[in-house]
């Protein structure tokens, strides 16, 4: 297993660098950093090749992806334009931990700025992903368990209701029903703006009450989602042979789910849940957005629309890793779970 | 037929299923019994309700798309048919235990063998994870698995298939069941490993002196087995006799035929197997006649409109047909 482990490792190294590569050129091309760099006036045409040339963006795409990676300190530049290259690089690469400034922000490590937003991002997705989790499964469990009983239609009907809504459609509807009509009916109300409330403070009270309703509109869909493929693979498991000898043996009924059968059922489960985990780092960039959460979805947003290509390679390259990671995560529990599953 | 105490007694036993295709009836108006000690044989084509029948006794057919009909099953005073679901879960596992067709598929696959062996005696007996595990090792001993202490901890794909099957054994006597029922225990396995698990079966059964109804479609290995055997087709009882009755003077004409279709070590020229002609029935249509009737060589036009009942022939043997085969004539 340990071995395994470290040949997945190692597999995915050479991999990484295919897909940082590919995210570098297409990012290159999807604006131009620069005009927004003057603030309000366009930038003039002297400070922009001046500029250009101290962020190595005049150099050919595939050397700029090499700064990007190993860095320009073992090289000098040409600041000043007369052609000869007299000043050292200072820049260290992301092989040595430096994924380079970030122009929005005039000169703070996009590093920096990515780490400030992963608790904010994990306060939100993780309890959302356990809301989902619960949720999903004992959704799915009951249905599987009550396969057409009234109960199980109402909640596929409501699942395909789930499916079919955009999640800005439910954030905003959400917002409409627990915020805006509940203050007019004079009902106790959520917040749908920010973290906290500036005039109260960062309290935990605070951080609690205005995760509610992003974590509602964040789970919704995947409740829906979650249930059905708990549902199917619980009714899958259920009209197995063994599940028909675990109840020759009488056991009880709770047994025979909550052992027998959910221990084959979660195997597909793991799956899913395996595919999903990244994306808890990535955030929610809708919902985010919509209820100005500071999280890594708005993060990637803003610095997207304004072409700050540090922090946005930064983050693809912290998910393509997290993907890694979780994959090689899921084997492992798969294997814990399945003991049919070797690693030689 | 002795007349001892019946341990089991089964009467008009109907079940159905309802599918979107329609109506199966599966199992048509079936009586029988089991006397404690006494090894029972059931044997039929596949699809003539053998598993449907032994399973609803115990509750194991899916209610729907299943239903069961009518009938009693008396089994120590008790209608396992009318008890509650709570109290049919003490009768499984513990007075009955049944072992099915497929030991490849009928052990789960993420359960430790420890683990799915000691269930049952730590529901029905109480018994500590310690007494439960050295009664493990003790049946796993039982049914021939060498090394048992140290397969405890095994999984059930580490095992070939006879294995498999010896331990799905040894699971049902974990409770030494007064029944044990063995849903053609040995159809997916080899024939040299199903010689190994009828003759453990005899071994056990002699040894702990239970009932057994043993089901099979191959009338050749009930010989050894049985003490008695019941055809079926169609979802109905046929004939029931003594083996030897059976094997010498069958009084159904398809019991003829199936064991016409055997082959014989003894014959002397290498006559040609008969095979069965037709297709078996689909029990789409409630029965009106006899269910052989369209395969049958003596079929006459009551066949067609009147179901034949079992009746006895003979002190030992018992038959549903209208026509004696071995003359050709209507019975009385
Ligand atoms: N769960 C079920 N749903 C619908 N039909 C079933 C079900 N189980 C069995 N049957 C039908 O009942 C009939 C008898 O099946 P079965 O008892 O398994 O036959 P045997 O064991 O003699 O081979 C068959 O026609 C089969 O298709
Ligand atoms: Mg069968």
């Amino acid at each position: 297993m340990t071995r395994y482990v470290i040949r997945r490792l190692l597999q995915s190294i050479p991999l990484l660098f295919v897909v940082s590569l590919i995210l570098f050129v297409l990012l290159n091309n999807i604006g131009d950093p620069l005009t927004m760099m003057g603030g309000r006036n366009p930038t003039r045409p002297e400070d922009r090749e001046r500029l250009a040339r101290q962020l190595g963006l005049d150099q050919p795409i595939l050397m700029q992806y090499v700064y990007w990676l190993v860095g320009n300190d073992w090289t000098m530049i040409d600041v000043d334009g007369d052609g000869e290259p007299e000043t050292p690089g200072r820049r260290k690469g992301v092989l040595r931990g430096d994924f380079g400034i970030s122009i929005l922000t005039r000169g703070k490590p996009a590093l920096d700025i990515i780490w400030e937003r992963i608790p904010n991002t994990l306060l939100l997705m993780i309890p959302a992903q356990i809301v989902i989790l619960v949720l999903g499964l004992g959704v799915g469990i009951y249905s599987a368990l009550r396969q057409y009983s009234w109960v199980d239609n109402a909640v596929t009907t409501l699942s395909f209701v789930g499916f079919s809504m955009p999640i800005f459609l439910i954030a905003l509807l959400s917002i409409y029903l627990f915020s805006v009509l509940f203050q007019r009916w004079g009902l106790p109300y959520l917040p749908a703006n920010g973290m906290f409330d500036p005039q109260v403070g960062k309290t935990a009270a605070q951080i609690a009450k205005h995760m509610i309703l992003p974590i509602f509109a964040i789970a919704f869909i995947d409740v829906a989602r979650y249930s059905r493929y708990v549902r199917s693979a619980m009714l899958e498991v259920m009209s197995q042979d063994y599940i028909r000898t675990a109840k020759a043996k009488g056991l009880r009924r709770v047994t025979i789910i909550m052992v027998h059968a959910l221990r084959n059922a979660s195997l597909p489960i793991i799956t899913l849940v395996g595919l999903d985990l990244p994306f808890l780092l990535a955030g929610a960039v809708v919902t985010e957005r919509i209820f100005a959460w500071p999280g890594m979805g708005r993060l990637f947003l803003d610095h997207l629309e304004r072409s700050d290509g540090a922090v946005v390679m930064g983050i693809v390259i912290l998910l393509a890793v997290a993907v890694i990671l979780s994959q090689i995560l899921t084997d492992i529990v798969y294997a814990v779970f399945d003991p049919r599953i070797r690693y030689d | 037929m002795k007349q001892d105490p019946a341990l089991l007694n089964v009467h008009d036993l109907q079940v159905r299923f309802h599918t979107p295709e329609g109506t199966i009836y599966a199992v048509n108006g079936i009586s029988f019994h089991i006397a404690e000690g006494e090894a029972v044989a059931v044997v039929g084509e596949s699809g003539s309700g053998k598993s449907v029948c032994m399973m609803s006794l115990l509750g194991l057919i899916p209610i729907p798309p299943g239903e069961i009909v009518s009938g009693t099953a008396v089994f120590l005073e008790r209608d396992l048919l009318k008890l509650p679901e709570k109290e049919l879960e003490l009768v499984r596992g513990r007075d009955i235990g049944m072992i099915f067709q497929d030991p490849m598929t009928s052990l789960n696959p993420v359960l430790t063998l420890g683990r799915q062996l000691t269930e049952a005696l730590v529901r029905h007996f109480n018994l500590t994870a310690e007494e439960a595990r050295n009664r493990a090792i003790e049946l796993l001993q039982l049914v021939g698995i060498p090394d048992a202490a140290s397969r405890l901890g095994n999984y059930p794909h580490q095992f070939s298939g006879g294995m498999r099957q010896r331990v799905m054994i040894a699971m049902m006597l974990a409770c030494n069941p007064k029944l044990l029922i063995a849903d053609e225990p040995t159809t997916a396995l080899d024939v040299t490993i199903q010689a190994q698990i009828v003759e453990l079966v005899q071994e056990i059964r002699a040894k702990l002196r239970m009932s057994l109804i043993w089901i099979t479609h191959d009338l050749g290995v009930v010989a050894g087995l049985a003490d008695r055997v019941l055809v079926m087709y169609g979802g109905t009882i046929v004939e029931e006799a003594d083996v030897e009755s059976l094997y010498e003077r069958p009084q159904h004409p398809y019991t003829l035929a199936l064991l016409a279709a055997l082959p014989r070590v003894h014959q002397r020229r290498q006559s040609r197997l008969k095979a069965i002609p037709g297709a078996p029935p689909h029990l789409i249509l409630e029965l009106t006649g006899c269910p052989f009737a369209p395969r049958c060589e003596f079929v006459r036009d009551r066949c067609w409109r009147e179901r034949p009942l079992l009746q006895p022939v003979s002190p030992t043997q018992k038959t549903a047909c209208f026509v004696n085969p071995h003359t050709g004539e209507e019975r009385a």
